[in-house]
């Protein structure tokens, strides 16, 4: 009783979901980095999956240089995220408005 | 029985990554994305690839996840009050991305293509952790050093943002 790949599909298209709504509904810095993460996830699903059903092994090799952006993403988003509330005190994304005209 | 437990890690994580989104504490949105985050390397081994499970688990769960509780407990924040004033575009993306998925998926049906010819490699025989080592150091040694390059200017970047400026300190 296998389990086809559409099923996998259909997960991580959940999951990728999920993260783009809370990119856009949330307002803690913190949440949308989380929510960032979470749509890796989902691409990092799709590949193992179709790494298993193609029988080649090069999808899970783009898994690693995936955790290596997304490792890259959040030392840098921390550290932004740390100079913003020493600047503002806040991480209410409403707050940084310094690059709207 | 395959299928049990893939319903059972699918469930799990759709239903943690919906409370990451949902909570309102961050620290409890964290913890629901490291239970997440182990289910997805359970997934990982029902489709034979035990390294990337293993990985998944040191490097999410153990550095990334402790990186976010970290800053998340630095900071001391207060709860959300409410959410973003832009949900109703939200609503709309979220709804017609959904849409969109359901309407593909019924269209392609459910049958699994045939396999891809090309750079094709037999995991059988020699272990998981070998064949991606293998092509990771061979086929795709450019990318591996590339990534390497990246890991760097994370790093500096990081180092640089988060120090206080070095005129600060004498002020």
């Amino acid at each position: 009783m296998t389990v086809p790949l559409s099923y996998y599909l259909v997960l991580s298209g959940i999951m990728f979901l999920t993260g783009i709504i809370g990119v856009l509904l949330r307002r803690n810095i913190i949440i949308i980095l989380l929510s960032i993460e979470l749509m890796l996830n989902a691409t990092n699903i799709n590949f193992v999956a179709f790494s298993h059903y193609f029988h080649n092994v090069a999808g899970q090799v783009f898994v690693f240089f995936t955790l290596t952006v997304a490792a890259a993403e959040v030392a840098v988003g921390l550290a932004i995220i740390i100079a913003l509330y020493r600047a503002k005190s806040t991480i209410n994304i409403d707050e940084f408005q310094l690059l709207k005209w | 029985m395959e299928q049990a437990f893939f319903f059972y890690f699918a469930f799990v994580i759709a239903a943690t990554s919906v409370l990451v989104v949902a909570l309102r504490n961050p620290i409890y949105s964290t913890l629901a994305l490291l239970i997440m985050f182990f289910h997805v390397a359970g997934l990982y081994v029902t489709l034979h690839a035990e390294f990337l499970a293993a990985v998944q688990i040191i490097v999410y769960a153990g550095a990334i996840l402790v990186l976010y509780l970290f800053v998340v407990m630095l900071l001391n924040l207060k709860q959300d009050v409410r959410y973003h004033r832009q949900w109703p575009i939200a609503a709309v993306v979220g709804v017609s991305l959904a849409v969109e998925a359901l309407i593909l998926t019924a269209m392609k049906g459910w049958t699994t293509p045939a396999a891809a010819t090309g750079t094709e490699t037999a995991i059988a025989g020699v272990g998981n952790t070998e064949t991606i080592g293998d092509v990771l150091y061979t086929t795709y040694l450019f990318p591996f050093e590339v990534a390497s390059v990246i890991l760097l200017v994370a790093m500096i970047g990081a180092i640089v943002l988060a120090k206080k400026d070095v005129g600060e300190r004498e002020a």
